[in-house]
């Protein structure tokens, strides 16, 4: 299957857009070697700030360059980003619904070897909770380069998860187009629905292909926007297929899987398991290592799913 | 305006009065008939607890009707506790969570250059919001970005929510502090409109870094029972200690 670097994809669209829009900046906190900032700031430097390894700053930097017209970018590894400058992004930038584009890289178990200080769990859910803000994951790297023109035309504060690692490519020769809080049905059935961020969009269709062996027709779903949520293909799915895996390389608080249980219990109740990381942090291993350590593969996803449907029929008595 | 409100912060208001009418009356260019005129000068309350003095300034610069001064804090009222854009013109970016005001106005001053603007950008800081680290992350960004058409004004009050600045956190010596970040310091007494002037008129002539004027100044001035009392930092005067103070003021 083919790979192809989420991060790339932001260095070269930002390259791409930067051309045509002068009033694009791009800042980084001294990695933007790793989130790919560099293309933009080889080819613009009069636009490209690098604010050394101060988040806070760059945060506040970069609502001010909003308030006054321009398009800041700004970007770090998600857990510097969304943690360590979270308030600045609360009150500088959120609270006023600022035009600050936050894209990171390195979301999720997957960053590997450097570990849980450096595995943003949290992330989605810390940019969840701010008002204005909307929060969008990428499932591939030709939807991260449709994100980021799309969030250029948009006005708004918004929050984009990227990864160190290289994603397989779901959508090559594919006719889709992102648009903000629209879910996408990768793969249709009605047994079962998978709903799905990042990576692990790629795994569920690959647990749908095993469960498909035996004969299992499952219903996939790319849920790029986790806010704002799309909540009718998330009620749409409830009604069809009356079950819900929700996956997600992060916490299963706060994250997709909340996102899900608030739209299904509020409007039509179904069960609904979340995959993620327990409430725990990471820890140093290579990314697929610790895919299977924290039971996000494929075979994990599927077995999960085989629970699910074996107990469907007590898990609907109890939810009527 | 603090009285009818029944609370907000006297003291770090009344501090900067003079600071604030010299440079709303004899510096920034702006108006307020038209609030996002794109060429005006542009000023950041990052001590955003002291809304009150910035309100009143503008209100009889003509932001908004005087009358708005007195529902202060009000549900349903622009004027709220700590300044926020998205209700009240003349404001540019919300504060009130201290230490995050200076990055702001980077922000802003590095887009006007961007923009070819001769726009230019103020800070009023907190002596005890200095205590906050991002407060020395903008000051190596400014430097670093030689961004000249920033000036940042220090009220050094001496006083902090719990006490004296020095017994609470020590923050001196802050004129080598800003010196060691590269930045031109120029210090005043903050009550003096002669210095005060002459300090805006030099800042604007120093190019390649920015300037900050630190200026002494006495919280609650003006009223003798506010000055030097932590106690009127978040504290809004009752019936007789306003009736006491515009007694004194109209002296």
């Amino acid at each position: 299957m083919k790979k192809a670097s989420v991060r790339e994809a932001y260095g070269k669209t930002l390259v791409e857009l930067g051309e045509k829009n002068k009033d694009i900046v791009v800042l980084d906190a001294d990695l933007s070697g790793s989130t790919k900032t560099q293309m933009f700031a080889q080819k613009f430097p009069e636009r490209f700030f690098n604010m050394g390894i101060s988040e806070q700053d760059m945060m506040g930097t970069a609502a001010g360059l909003a308030a006054a017209g321009k398009i800041p970018f700004a970007s770090t590894f998600a857990i510097f980003a969304t943690g360590r400058a979270w308030e600045q992004i609360r009150q500088s930038i959120a609270y006023a619904g600022l035009n600050v584009k936050i894209v990171a890289s390195h979301g999720g178990i997957t960053v590997g070897d450097d570990g849980g200080s450096h595995q943003a769990l949290e992330d989605v859910a810390l940019m969840r909770i701010l008002p204005n803000m909307t929060v969008i994951v990428p499932a591939d790297a030709i939807e991260m380069a449709q994100i980021i023109r799309v969030i250029t035309n948009y006005y708004g504060p918004v929050y984009v998860r990227g990864s160190r690692l290289s994603f397989p490519v779901i959508y090559e020769n594919k006719n889709y187009s992102f648009k903000i809080g629209k879910g996408d049905v990768v793969r249709e059935g009605d047994e079962l629905t998978i709903i799905a961020m990042g990576l692990m969009v790629h795994h569920a269709l690959a647990a749908a292909s095993l469960l498909a062996l035996e004969g299992v027709e499952t219903r996939v779903i790319n849920m790029s926007t986790i806010k704002p949520i799309d909540e009718g293909i998330i009620i749409e799915s409830a009604q069809k297929t009356g079950l819900i895996v929700t996956v997600e390389e992060h916490s299963i608080v706060g994250g997709l899987g909340s996102a899900v249980c608030e739209v299904v219990s509020e409007t039509y109740p179904v069960p609904v398991k979340r995959m993620g990381i327990k409430d725990r942090f990471g820890i140093s291993g290579k990314p697929e290592k610790l895919l299977s350590y924290f039971k996000l593969t494929p075979q994990d996803i599927a077995q999960e799913a085989k629970k699910l449907l074996n107990n469907k029929p007590r898990l609907l008595r109890a939810a009527n | 305006m603090l009285h009818k409100a029944g609370s907000g912060h006297t003291g770090g208001s009344l501090s900067a009065v003079e600071l604030l009418i010299a440079l709303f009356w004899g510096k920034i260019r702006q108006d307020p008939k038209n609030p996002h005129w794109s060429e005006r000068d542009k000023f950041v309350l990052s001590k955003g607890h002291a809304a009150p003095v910035l309100y009143a300034i503008l209100a009889h610069l003509g932001y908004f009707p005087k009358e708005e001064l007195f529902h202060l804090r009000e549900l349903g009222a622009r004027l709220q506790g700590h300044p926020d854009c998205k209700f009240t013109p003349g404001i540019e970016v919300p504060t009130g969570s201290l230490g995050q005001g200076l990055s702001m106005a980077n922000g802003m001053a590095i887009a006007a250059r961007l923009d070819n603007l001769s726009t230019r950008v103020y800070v009023l800081l907190g002596d005890g919001e200095v205590q906050e680290g991002q407060i020395w992350e903008a000051a190596m960004s400014a430097a670093h970005y030689k961004i000249d058409n920033l000036c940042a004004i220090l009220d050094n009050n001496g006083l902090q929510i719990d006490g004296w600045v020095k017994d609470v956190m020590q923050i001196e010596p802050l004129a080598a502090k800003w010196k060691a970040f590269g930045w031109a310091v120029i210090e005043i007494d903050g009550h003096d409109f002669k210095q005060i002037f002459e300090a805006l008129d030099k800042a604007e002539k120093i190019k390649e870094r920015p300037t900050i004027i630190i200026a002494h100044t006495i919280k609650g001035k003006g009223v003798s029972f506010f000055e030097n009392q932590a106690k009127y930092h978040g504290v809004a005067p009752n019936t007789e200690e306003l009736e006491m103070a515009l007694k004194e003021l109209e002296q």
